[in-house]
């Protein structure tokens, strides 16, 4: 039983990162029927960007220099460091779309597909030309503490990056489901057309998107920091698939289902693990998920017909 | 461009041509490293010490008189195996290399290894151990001791150290160098302590950070231990993991881990664990400490074990290159040379201790444990020899 729980701590923590990835490629899909195959590598730079900024903030590595004259506590730092991130996160975001997506939005789907898997290769490059091939270890921005409660052992590091998660998706679907703004991306996921004619600027709204996706793929990579704390150019391209295979599990554009999808993938890969020999890990749990697919191929809360998504 | 003056300069670039054979050929030595990728520092660790290597011999090789001027051409695998194909059939049919140095990992070692067999030039691998680099490829040559060996080398300390009877493994089951080492020390620990003494035989695939499921396994297992024969970005992961999850046995890994960023990732958490590698910078001395005072001063850390592989890989290239006696500029040959002169070397004294080589290529040598001290440095702990 201890062994159980156990497991489920750690399902919950690696599904937290998957939730947060797939609800950014999902809110793309949805809004702009597209596949943002750049996601991935945008929640490696989000990684990337906290750790400078918390490096800057706590005055470590090159920013010895610079050191903040304010002694600031470690929670405010991690505070700081998510605000920071993600609001920088999200300027990498709506760059990717006024460069790499808008000036294709009447060209073929595959074409702008095809654009997403080369800024991805770009951001990675990048990455590496400008910043070269060594591990950045992430700052320590939690004291790690272990709490062992009737033999299940976890740290208080993982209590809060499947707090963080599960507190941005449901803030997510509020600003969705309860604001003007939320409104007018559902109005362009359900009508793509109609939706200017009510005075309703697309080019906002997908920048909008692409803002709140990376706003979110920036936490997934701070909490990826801090729970595996070796940053490197490719870790988005691994990360970012399993996402998108939990995306596609939610269901076209939905947040919630995404999200769910995206814990459901941690509990698969930790069971299956648990269950069968680890050599087997992908083979089987990717198999789990096409026989899914095979019976429910919208996902779990996608709709059959276009006209019927939600957000 | 006319017929005319095409002609002319195909003769011009013949005569050219026959002119530059004529003058003393250039050795060229290929460098096959991880300069990106996994694991980048082992590629930097190579490419630092092969320069260093080149500006200690002026930049010549003397062979019986003759002074040559000696190139390396350093290509970068990007961690990967089909890539490390690539380089080599790259230096050897482009670039034109005598000899190649490398891949580092075994990965990259074995299908390069693979290339450079059928292609008939000499490739000497600094840190490949797993046995299939060089098995039935009489062009191919290594540096460090090999995987049956270090497996129950590994083993012996343990059982002698701490007594343990059951361990626990977790290794990256898509890499050619962790499966084989983990499948050697598992037959080497159950010659020990019987079979099923290995209670917990744990994978997963290069790119995982999340190890929770496989290191909760291991502990639900029982295992007194984990050894992991991993490269040092995952090392750091693993054991701060297994320590998140209230592991609190020892962590032992194997030549590996010995890079100089080890440390660096992972920190506190592996000061105390042990490791079987090659040699120890701490307290060594004679050659291996002129080696180590050089690059240290040079490139402002201590090396290592690639770093004093690749050297010793560098100097045995060398010293076949000297026996073959001479370089007449026709590559077949003094690739043929260059091979025979390399696999009659018996003896070698390398500054990562004396190497006997067997038949297939493979020196026999001593292997180090090494300890991680509480100042972060690799200590020597105990030396084990064949």
């Amino acid at each position: 039983m201890e062994f159980f729980f156990q497991q489920l701590i750690n399902a919950l923590q690696l599904g937290s990162f998957y939730a947060l990835i797939a609800i950014g490629y999902s809110m793309v899909y949805g809004v702009l029927l597209l596949f943002n195959f750049a996601h991935g590598d945008v929640f490696m730079v989000g990684a990337y960007i906290g750790f400078f900024v918390s490096s800057a903030l706590l005055g470590l590595n090159i920013f010895g220099a610079l050191a903040l004259p304010l002694s600031v506590t470690l929670s405010l730092v991690l505070v700081l460091t998510l605000i920071i991130s993600m609001a920088l996160n999200s300027i990498v975001g709506m760059l990717v779309e006024r460069i790499g997506y808008r000036p294709l939005r009447d060209a073929p789907r595959a074409s702008a597909a095809i654009t997403g898997l080369m800024i991805g290769i770009i951001l990675e490059t990048g990455n590496l030309a400008i910043l070269g091939p060594q591990r950045r270890s992430f700052p320590e921005l939690i004291q790690s503490a272990t709490i062992n409660i009737a033999g299940v052992s976890f740290t208080n590091k993982k209590i809060l990056i499947v707090f963080i998660s599960i507190l941005l998706t449901l803030a997510l679907h509020q600003f969705v489901r309860h604001t003007k703004w939320g409104m007018a991306m559902r109005a362009m996921a359900y009508d793509y057309v109609v939706v200017p004619l009510m005075g309703i600027s697309t080019n906002k709204i997908a920048l909008m998107t692409f803002a709140l996706g990376s706003a979110l793929a920036a936490a997934a990579g701070i909490l990826y920091g801090v729970a595996y704390p070796v940053l490197d150019p490719n870790m988005g391209i691994l990360f970012g698939w399993k996402a998108f295979v939990a995306a596609i599990l939610g269901g076209r554009g939905s947040i919630l289902g995404a999200g769910l999808a995206g814990f459901l993938l941690g509990f698969i890969e930790i069971f299956v693990a648990t269950i069968f020999p680890s050599t087997m890990r992908n083979l089987i749990a990717f198999g789990i998920i096409l026989i899914i697919l095979t019976f429910r191929p919208h996902g779990f809360f996608g709709e059959p017909f276009s006209a019927q998504l939600r957000l | 461009m006319s017929r005319k003056l095409f002609a002319l300069l195909i003769f011009a670039s013949l005569m050219l041509g026959a002119c530059g054979g004529a003058a003393t050929p250039t050795i060229r030595i290929g460098i096959n490293a991880p300069l990106t990728g996994d694991i980048p520092k082992v590629g930097e660790g190579t490419k630092f010490s092969a320069e260093m290597w080149l500006e200690e011999n002026g930049g010549t090789i003397t062979v019986g008189g003759t002074e040559y001027p000696v190139e390396l051409v350093i290509e970068d695998n990007e961690s990967k195996g089909e890539s490390a194909a690539a380089v080599n059939t790259k230096l050897i049919t482009q670039d034109e290399v005598h000899v190649i140095v490398g891949p580092q990992s075994s990965k990259q070692a074995v299908p390069a290894g693979g290339v450079a067999n059928d292609q008939k030039t000499p490739m000497i691998s600094p840190w490949s151990t797993n046995p299939n680099t060089t098995l039935d490829r009489p062009w191919v040559f290594r540096t460090p001791f090999l995987d049956p060996f270090q497996g129950p080398v590994v083993a012996n300390f343990v059982t002698d150290e701490f007594g343990f009877t059951k361990a626990g493994v977790l290794y990256d089951v898509a890499s050619d160098y962790p499966k084989g080492l983990a499948e050697f020390f598992k037959s080497g620990w159950e010659d020990i302590h019987g079979p099923d003494s290995v209670v917990a035989f744990e994978s997963f695939t290069t790119g995982d950070a999340d190890f929770s499921a496989q290191l909760t396994n291991i502990m639900n297992a029982g295992a007194e231990f984990i050894f992991t024969p991993q490269y040092y970005n995952e090392v750091a992961l693993i054991v701060q993991q297994a320590h998140e999850l209230g592991f609190e046995g020892p962590i032992v890994g194997s030549d590996s881990w010995g890079s100089a960023e080890t440390v660096e990732l992972c920190g506190e958490d592996c000061y105390g664990l042990f490791f079987s590698t090659h040699y120890a910078a701490e307290g060594a001395t004679g050659a291996t400490k002129a080696f180590i005072d050089k690059y240290n001063e040079n490139y402002g850390y201590v090396p290592d074990d690639v770093g004093a592989l690749t050297w010793d890989a560098l100097n045995i290239v060398k010293q076949a290159i000297q026996d073959c006696g001479e370089i007449t500029g026709d590559l077949e040959a003094d690739r043929l040379c260059i091979r025979d002169a390399m696999a009659n070397i018996e003896e070698f004294p390398g500054i990562t201790g004396n190497m006997t080589f067997t038949e297939e290529g493979d020196p026999i040598k001593c292997a180090v444990i090494v300890r991680i001290s509480e100042e972060g440095l690799f200590t020597f702990y105990k030396q084990v020899c064949p």
